[in-house]
């Protein structure tokens, strides 16, 4: 990428997609997102949120991190990298990755792409080039910084299929969750995943930047026939929280930006323990987390339903109505599709169980004057949200 | 597989036969593996010409610590150090300077400095002796000590306080972690003495007398002289080699040579054994490797097996050798312009002044040597005829600064570094070149790949400060266990550092025990 004498006049980058989202922006809400300028919502919350849950909705994914992984070590060094045994994972296949630092503290998750022998792609929320290289020593790898010369563009709702066939792109019918399909759209090669980060059915195109605006174009060529929406960042939001998918950065801090002690987590401590394999030989990490899981485990991210509709805040956590605070809530959303608030909390545990009762503290204001309610709080194990059709192979045609 | 040893040493260096003749009294079934034809490591003789024996890579030691003559009954195996000597401080006029451990004596020194020179020894001496807890013991953890890092720290700090009284203890904490060049200049006017004293206090490291930390590096060398005054090595190291080997091999260990380590095997995060490099396996309850921790981490135990952050920071780790090792065989007896015959079997520095010594490093900082080399040279074979042949003799001459990266490599480079060593000394010794008869140039890059220690450095990792007790080698690995269970270190890597002391092998040898690894 060769970077423009006057670059310093564009605070933001602009996507392949940009003007496209900027012909269909009505609110103007812009953000920064990884250096670029993406919407936080395009024209109205409500329908972006609705377009994914009961329509189709398009979501520009170019700012997410993405790191190619090539070299005769690329199976081993990723191996030593993650706390998941992808021993498992073949060619046309994504997997959701953890990784951690020496102490067993979480630094970011990701999808890892396999995409060929010895070939692999790494979506992250943050910059990892430099923990992956320096996790690089000692092995034969090739790591290289994806980002710009990928766009990408996610697709996500229950007629997400029906619309990309629609559109012209093939070979959907057979694609089960996490599989991987090189095909085109009328002409354009195109990368298709069936990931997502909404819960529902949905897909993630890859291309080359400059078959961006003709994939685009493509897809909203139907919007005659389906309800197409572009959606922004605060949809997605909504319907993470809603599928039970966690953020680390916001949900929690990630080991490398804690600065104070015990301010980081764990994966156990972060509901991830299903992806850490401790049999599975030495992995970053391994030796920290197999001396913390000796011990009962002393908090946890936990998936919580608050009673009411106060909007739940940033509260904190009792273990009664005007009890001892034993946690806090690190983001909420009110559900429309379950009319339930729902929330993630860090919860300390007693003797590694849960608190029986959890009670929320929700500071509010009504006209502009704070109010105090306590509203009670049940944790579940289970997404929020998990439509039956989020994992049917073929998904349901519209 | 053949049988199952208790503790597999890595290495026959002189801390990994401490360690071994440590771990056999205790009751090990011990075994060191020795990659070289016969123990000693940078100890052993190097013969040149089969008849001329010389010392290894030192030419001048200090006396083992008294605990360590003791516990291991060197003196009964023939452990005996030798004679005191000076130093002379040469110069290219003949004023030459005495450098006595109590007096300093030369033609154009003031008195002032005269009188000065007494009090100093004695001022950084009683340094080095509260520092002694601390050389002596593991490095104590700061986070959850056990009950021998209490006492470790509270002999220090009793040592520093009440040993050396308010006023040095002031002192003290205000030079220890300042350079030599400026302490020299407040106290003496002498370049030749400040070059002297500056070029001990850098010998080894790269570092020049105006880097931090070489007052540091230089308390580090005087821990030496608490056990008695330096000596020039004898045949064998005046017995030290034989007399671990003998007090190992009657303790119980064997020591197997020309068997060089492939791997660490490591089942499941802990060590199982070794793999020899003809493909031996061989299996033990713990493994201690003398060797430098570099080569310890990254090729024998390898990267996949360590946390990502500690292989980075084993990477990290800072030591490249800067002194070349020039050993020359002599027809006849030199003569070095301006001195005494009684005084050849001194230890010589050329180092006429700070400022020359100085400059000598600037130039290895960009991977280049200065023809104008700080020498560090003896003449053992005054002082122990053994060690040639009747009326022979041979030099032992230590050449810095000369960096393990030379810009220009090593591999033709060697004939020149020695034309220009050899140049500088004749201005020293009389008729130099007619008295050579064979000549042996090791330079850091010989050393590495001689003595498997990376880079070529003597210490397996600087001397500084920011490398030494509880961050020696490296955080994560300091108190000689490491993250792989039953592996340890014990070589000059580990606290308290290089130097033919033995101390990293014993405090490493008395953790393994503690901690009841190998039972």
């Amino acid at each position: 990428m060769t970077i423009r004498p006057d670059h310093f006049r564009q605070a933001l980058q602009r996507t392949p997609f940009h003007d496209r989202m900027v012909a269909l922006s009505t609110s103007e809400e812009w953000m920064a997102w990884n250096t670029y300028k993406v919407p936080r919502v395009v024209d109205k919350l409500s329908s972006e949120y609705f377009a994914v849950r009961s329509g189709c909705a398009v979501m520009d994914l170019t700012p997410m991190e993405k790191y190619r992984i090539t070299g005769s070590d690329a199976l081993a060094y990723l191996d030593r990298l993650v706390v998941r045994d992808i021993s498992g994972l073949r060619p046309g296949r994504v997997t959701y990755v953890v990784w951690c630092n020496d102490a067993g503290k979480v630094i970011d998750d990701g999808t890892l792409f396999q995409l060929g022998e010895n070939d692999y792609r790494l979506c992250s929320q943050h910059h990892q080039l430099d923990w992956l290289r320096l996790s690089a020593a000692g092995f034969d790898v090739d790591i290289s910084v994806e980002t710009h010369a990928v766009a990408a563009l996610a697709v996500q709702g229950p007629t997400a299929c029906s619309v990309l066939q629609a559109a012209g792109v093939t070979g959907l019918e057979t694609v089960k969750p996490f599989d991987i399909i090189e095909t085109r759209c009328h002409d354009l090669p195109v990368l298709v995943s069936r990931t997502g980060y909404t819960g529902d059915l949905g897909y993630e195109l890859w291309m080359r930047p400059e078959q961006a605006l003709g994939l685009w174009d493509r897809i909203f060529a139907v919007r005659d026939r389906f309800d197409i929406h572009a959606m922004g960042l605060s949809a997605l939001e909504m319907v993470r929280i809603e599928a039970g998918f966690i953020m680390p950065g916001f949900d929690f801090n990630t080991a490398e930006a804690a600065i104070r002690n015990d301010y980081d987590r764990s994966p156990f401590e972060v509901g991830l323990g299903w992806v850490v394999s401790l049999d599975k030989g030495h992995f970053t990490g391994r030796k920290a987390l197999l001396e913390e899981k000796s011990r009962p485990p002393r908090r946890r991210l936990t998936k919580i339903i608050v009673e009411g509709n106060k909007p739940v805040g940033e509260a904190f956590i009792y273990n009664r109505v005007r009890g001892r605070q034993i946690g806090e809530v690190k983001c909420w959303t009110w559900s429309p599709i379950l009319k339930k608030n729902l929330a993630f909390a860090d919860i300390n545990l007693v003797r590694g169980k849960l608190p029986r009762r959890l009670w929320a503290r929700i500071d509010y204001q009504r006209e502009l004057k704070w109010h105090s309610t306590w509203a009670e709080c049940h944790a579940t194990a289970k997404p929020f949200y998990s439509p039956d059709h989020r994992s049917q192979t073929p998904p349901p045609r519209y | 597989m053949t049988d199952r040893k208790s503790a597999i040493v890595i290495g026959a260096g002189h801390n990994g036969l401490v360690t071994a003749a440590y771990l056999a009294r205790a009751g090990l079934d011990t075994l060191v593996v020795e990659a070289a034809d016969e123990p000693g490591g940078m100890a052993a003789p190097i013969c040149l010409g089969d008849i001329y024996h010389f010392p290894g890579l030192a030419n001048l030691a200090y006396p083992l610590a008294p605990e360590l003559r003791d516990e291991l009954d060197l003196d009964d195996f023939g452990y005996a150090p030798g004679g005191a000597i000076d130093t002379v401080a040469l110069a290219a006029d003949g004023k030459h300077l005495t450098i006595g451990r109590n007096q300093v004596t030369g033609e154009g020194l003031s008195p002032a400095d005269i009188a000065a020179y007494p009090a100093f020894r004695e001022r950084y001496l009683e340094f080095a002796r509260a520092l002694q807890p601390l050389f002596k013991a593991k490095p104590p953890r700061l986070k959850g000590m056990d009950f021998a890092d209490r006492s470790t720290l509270a002999r220090l700090g009793w040592k520093v306080r009440a040993g050396l009284g308010r006023e040095a203890m002031y002192e003290f904490l205000r030079v220890a972690g300042m350079n030599i060049y400026d302490i020299l200049n407040e106290t003496f006017a002498d370049d030749r003495l400040k070059g002297a004293i500056a070029a001990e206090a850098v010998m080894g490291s790269a570092m020049g007398p105006r880097s931090p930390g070489t007052v540091w590096t230089w308390l580090q060398w005087l821990q030496g002289e608490l056990n008695g005054p330096l000596t020039t090595v004898r045949r064998d190291q005046a017995g030290l080699v034989r007399a671990l080997v003998a007090s190992a091999e009657a303790a119980g260990a064997s020591i197997r040579c020309n068997a060089r380590v492939d791997r660490i095997l490591i089942d499941d995060g802990v060590a199982s054994g070794i793999s020899l490099a003809d493909g031996e396996v061989l299996a033990a309850d713990v493994v201690v490797s003398s060797a430098d921790p570099r080569t310890t981490f990254t090729q024998l135990v390898g990267a996949p097996q360590l946390d990502a952050m500690f292989a980075n920071r084993v990477s990290q780790v800072r030591g490249a050798g800067v002194v070349t090792k020039i050993l020359l065989a002599l027809r006849n007896k030199p003569v070095i312009e301006g001195l005494p015959e009684e005084q050849l079997g001194s230890r010589f520095l050329v180092a006429p002044s700070m400022r020359y010594v100085e400059r000598a490093f600037n130039h290895s900082k960009y991977g280049e040597y200065s023809d104008r080399f700080v020498l560090d040279f003896s003449i053992p074979s005054i002082v122990d005829e053994s060690l040639a042949p009747a009326g022979r003799h041979f030099m032992s001459v230590n050449a810095a600064f000369t960096p393990y990266a030379l810009k220009a490599g090593w591999d033709n480079a060697k004939d020149g570094l020695l034309q220009a060593v050899l140049r500088q000394l004749g201005h020293y010794v009389r008729d130099l070149d007619a008295l050579i008869l064979e000549r042996e140039v090791l330079t850091p890059a010989d050393i590495e790949s001689r003595y498997h220690a990376v880079a070529g450095h003597w210490h397996h990792g600087e001397l500084s400060l920011h490398q030494s007790f509880m961050l020696r080698p490296l955080y994560g690995a300091a108190q000689y266990d490491t993250p792989i269970d039953n592996l340890y270190l014990c070589g000059a890597g580990c606290h308290p550092g290089g130097g033919l002391t033995g101390l990293p092998g014993r405090s490493a040898a008395k953790r393994i025990i503690k901690l009841g690894a190998g039972r």
